[in-house]
């Protein structure tokens, strides 16, 4: 996004002497290493385990990748310490587990994808994984970045309106564009530079959109908590201040019909009505948002089932998610393969490296996590639920602590729309809602998902070192 | 607005608690179903992970066999004699029905059956893939070689038929050929599109290469039912010299009907039983067949191997396990009237074999080695042993009796009979006079199928050696016409010599 383009080794001569840590309080940087330790011992565990299985034998660079993850994520670390010490030292850690397996199941693939007699050549820089391992870098460098330079979350709100807008036509983009450019099976959510580099701009409008919302939001809250009249118990606001609502309900509507994608949809509104409850503490703004939403939804879906249209495929993957057996071959291909996949790692998986994941379409992307689920089971999943929920609670727990209003409206959205995300394309693979082509943060394939989920950690973390920093040093209100 | 942030976070933990269960759902409470769905390619691969064990004969020769290749299915199925053993070997393809010994002993030379308990669990901790069980056949191969290519070349240029040879003493099947044949190998390839397309092609023969003619087609058995009238005739006080009425013509009670003998049989108006047989006289047997009724024909046929519509030739375990290729049925037909007397025109065509009886030559071959064994008829079977990969034995055959057709005199009284008939009647092709020791009988079929169609040509017949039965064997030539009952007779001469042979100094 907007990324400052100063080369950051010029920057250490303006740094001004390092925080000056009171006696008494606790920065925790010490245990975030440790933890941080750890989780690269369990990627390096996991990536030995796959070549055993796959391989027959552990080469002797099979922690190359877990190598340079733990540079990049250890250079992270010192950043943090240096820049926002009081930063929670849970997500991470928490985060780096989840990128750094994400990584070493598309090696996995990798090695899956090739011959037996030529997986010995393949090395940890080429392929899916290598590219995910390149991204990873990018995208914590970027973080570096942004936690360097931006020394205090409010400076973010200044950016607000060119965000907003910026965020606009990043989700319009790909509808505008023609498909071949835009459309990748069927969801039209992408911006294809040649073969080489995709961009999906959905996951940067996100963050945009969010910075938006929090910044308008913060502005109008008092006008938007002003109830008119109420109904059935419920405060209703004025007819006027539903404009903006209804502007982003239309909105997401335009991406459920032109880019054929519920989740997109689903996590923009979500997002809005989220944030939109946290400004004003009123329920019938939550109400109001579900109620349109799932109007909207059941219209579209009776628009499908009559009209068809722009309509139809969406149809199409409700029918899909009611049955996905009916039509296991075509229609129901992805998600009764998924399922299957699912089913066949039952409790405990395979072992990583030891099942068949490739037999479940788009498995670097949309459904790494049944890819994954053969082969660590019910609770390998479990554990990663539990890491990404760790990760959200955090961030809330940083709104929470933060004085700020657009800082609590900013880390509440952004750790919001990460469970969200996170609930849509998991329930989606698994089966609980319709299936939506939404990556899964930090272990699908693809530069912008990543990049953009840890611009979105970096946020969280300067927040929660705002949040966390004692008093006496001027936290919080600095 | 700590509030409703607080109840955000409540709400996300009540979306992730909703994927928990959900997973739970998926991954444990339908996870078998899942993990054994038709659209789960995992069991077929796993399935190919282990090779396959071998089908093989007493010799070595492997007729069956998985060669390791690189492809995604780790094995691939190959049979090196192609079409000669392919209707009782069958096919394991991967996305189309086995058939054969391939699907009734899958589970063991998959590796799942429950014998193989061992392997499996020795597995689960050294991480290899023993091999599947290896199944041993009884199969003679000489006599396969000879009846497969007689069958092949036979002199009528008959493109259909089958021959059955069976061990008389044992009931273990020593050559059985189904013609025309298939290659099973282009079915089994991992290109599954390609194997479907030479499956298809095969269905689409009009010729039916895929189908057993050996034992799962039932034809009219023409003068071969004669053995059974006689076998009835001697067990309700007839003997060799009981003097039939013959003749050139016979109407049965309430027809217009009339039967006469094959054009060249000499049957003058009084015949003997034995004289009967040996020439194959319609008239005779046609009376004879009417004057014994339809009860004590239907009891004698009964025990001569007919109604058998639950008999498989696989495995001779008597748990119940299916045992390979089903034996198809043989019937007499309806030969009573709708107020339950006889039918008498109907006995009359069914006491030559004509009408609606119907055989399957692996049935033919079973009357025979009755005969041939002193009246007590073998369960057939075609496993003679499985062995695990590190050739332990885990079944060894062990014959059994299916029943007892007549008493040990009438079956010598027949054997008498079918040796002349060999000797000097209608099956002299089938002599073997060069061997010390040996005498053939047996006898000819000639059954008519109808006006447009040429009449099937059938032998059954035994060997003996030294008194002993060695073979009994059953040629079947589909619409052969003219010459078709001589040419498989002298095919069963060549194909009991075959099993004479393989068998040694037995």
């Amino acid at each position: 996004m907007s990324t400052p383009a100063t080369p950051i080794a010029a920057t250490p001569a303006v740094v001004p002497a390092a925080i000056k840590v009171p006696s008494g309080a606790q920065t925790m940087r010490r245990t975030e290493l440790w933890l941080l330790l750890l989780a690269m011992s369990m990627v390096a565990a996991y990536l030995a385990a796959v070549e055993a299985n796959l391989l027959g034998r552990i080469t002797s660079d099979f922690w190359t990748p877990v190598w340079i993850l733990t540079m990049v994520f250890v250079a992270l670390h010192v950043v943090i310490r240096l820049r926002a010490p009081f930063a929670d030292p849970v997500l991470l850690p928490a985060v780096a587990l989840l990128n750094g397996l994400g990584v070493a199941f598309l090696r996995r693939l990798d090695l899956g994808r090739a011959k037996a007699a030529d997986r010995e050549e393949l090395t940890a820089f080429t392929g899916d994984g290598g590219r995910q391992l390149i991204w990873t870098l990018i995208a914590v460098t970027l973080a570096a970045v942004f936690l360097w330079f931006i020394r205090d979350h409010r400076e973010i709100s200044k950016y607000a309106w060119t965000l907003g807008l910026a965020g606009i036509v990043l989700v319009l983009l790909p509808a505008m564009l023609p498909g071949s450019i835009s459309e990748v099976n069927g969801a039209k959510l992408w911006i294809k530079f040649g073969d080489l580099l995709a961009i999906q701009p959905g996951e940067f409008a996100k963050l945009a959109l969010l910075v938006f919302f929090a910044y308008y939001l913060v502005r109008k809250r008092e006008v938007l908590a002003l109830a008119s009249r109420r109904f059935l118990g419920i405060d209703l606001p004025r007819g006027r201040d539903l404009g903006p609502v209804l502007v982003v309900w239309v909105m997401s509507l335009l991406v459920l019909v032109f880019e054929k994608d519920l989740g997109t949809s689903l996590l923009y509104f979500g997002m809005f009505v989220v944030t939109l409850y946290v400004a004003t503490e009123r329920v019938s703004w939550l109400i109001i948002g579900l109620l349109l939403f799932f109007g909207g939804a059941s219209l579209a879906y009776l628009l499908a089932e009559t009209a068809g249209g722009p309509f139809a495929s969406f149809g199409a993957r409700v029918d899909v998610w009611l049955d996905p057996f009916a039509d296991p071959l075509k229609g129901g291909y992805q998600l009764s393969q998924s399922l299957m996949g699912l089913g066949t790692g039952g409790l405990f998986g395979t072992g990583p490296g030891a099942g068949n994941p490739l037999l479940v379409p788009e498995v670097r992307n949309d459904f790494i996590f049944a890819g994954m689920g053969e082969e660590i089971g019910l609770f390998g999943l479990a554990a990663l639920l539990v890491l990404y929920l760790l990760v959200v609670e955090r961030g809330i727990r940083a709104g929470l602590t933060v004085r700020d209003s657009f800082g609590k409206l900013l880390a509440g959205g952004l750790a919001f729309t990460l469970g969200l995300q996170v609930f849509v394309i998991i329930g989606g693979v698994s089966k609980l809602i319709p299936l939506t082509g939404q990556t899964t943060p930090f272990l699908s394939a693809g530069g912008s998902s990543l990049v953009a989920n840890w611009l979105l950690v970096a946020v969280l973390l300067r927040i929660s070192d705002a949040a966390r920093t004692p008093a006496s040093m001027g936290g919080a209100r600095r | 607005m700590n509030a409703p942030l607080r109840r955000v976070g409540v709400v996300v933990m009540v979306l992730f608690g909703l994927l928990f269960a959900n997973l739970n759902w998926v991954q444990a409470y339908k996870a078998d179903e899942y993990r054994t769905s038709p659209y789960n390619r995992r069991v077929i691969l796993d399935e190919y992970k282990r090779e396959r064990g071998i089908i093989m004969l007493a010799g070595g020769q492997k007729l069956g066999a998985s060669t390791a290749t690189p492809d995604e299915l780790k094995y691939l199925r190959t049979y090196p004699l192609k079409e000669k053993y392919a209707h009782l070997i069958g096919y394991k393809p991967v996305n189309i029905g086995a058939t054969g010994i391939e699907q009734s002993e899958n589970e063991f030379l998959a590796g799942t059956s429950d014998k193989l308990f061992g392997d499996r669990f020795r597995d689960l901790f050294t991480g290899e893939q023993t091999a599947g069980g290896n199944v041993l056949l009884t199969i003679s191969p000489t006599a396969q070689d000879v009846a497969f290519k007689e069958l092949a070349e036979n002199r009528r240029g008959v493109k259909k038929g089958a021959v059955v040879a069976l061990d008389p003493e044992t009931g273990a099947v020593k050559a059985l050929v189904s013609m025309p044949s298939f290659d099973p190998n282009p079915i089994t390839s991992h290109d599954t599109g390609a194997a479907q397309k030479a499956y298809q092609a095969l269905l689409d023969n009009p010729d039916k290469p895929l189908n057993n003619r050996a034992t799962s087609e039932i034809n009219l058995p023409g003068s071969v039912m004669k053995v059974v009238v006689s076998a009835a005739a001697l067990e309700n006080g007839a003997t060799l010299d009981t003097q039939l009425v013959g003749g050139s013509g016979y109407q049965a009670p309430g027809t217009t009907h009339v039967i006469h003998n094959a054009p060249g049989v000499n049957c003058p108006d009084s015949i003997t039983l034995f004289q009967a047989l040996t020439v194959s006289c319609n008239t005779a047997f046609a009376r004879l067949g009417v004057e014994l009724g339809s009860k004590k024909l239907t009891d004698t046929a009964t025990r001569f191997g007919f109604y058998q519509s639950q008999l498989t030739v696989g495995r001779l375990d008597g748990k119940g396990i299916a045992a390979g290729p089903p034996v198809a049925e043989g019937v007499l037909g309806k030969l009573t009237t709708s107020s339950g007397g006889d039918d008498k025109p109907t006995i009359a065509q069914s006491s030559i074999g004509q009408q609606n009886v119907k055989i399957t030559p692996m049935q033919g071959a079973m009357m025979a080695a009755a005969v041939a064994n002193g009246g007590k008829q073998m369960r057939p079977y075609v496993v003679q042993q499985l062995l695990g990969a590190d050739t332990t034995s885990f079944y060894v055959a062990d014959p059994k009796p299916l029943q007892q057709s007549c008493d040990p005199r009438i079956a010598s009284q027949l054997q008498q009979m079918m040796i002349s008939v060999v000797q000097n009647g209608t099956g002299k092709q089938a002599r073997i006079s060069d061997i010390a020791g040996v005498q053939v009988g047996g006898k000819t079929g000639t059954a008519e199928t109808g006006e447009s169609d040429d009449s099937h040509g059938w032998f059954v017949g035994f060997a003996l050696k030294d008194g002993r039965p060695v073979a009994a064997v059953a040629v079947f030539l589909e619409n052969a016409g003219k010459g078709g009952s001589a040419e498989a007779a002298r095919i069963a001469g060549q194909v009991m010599r075959g099993v004479i042979a393989d068998k040694g100094g037995k």
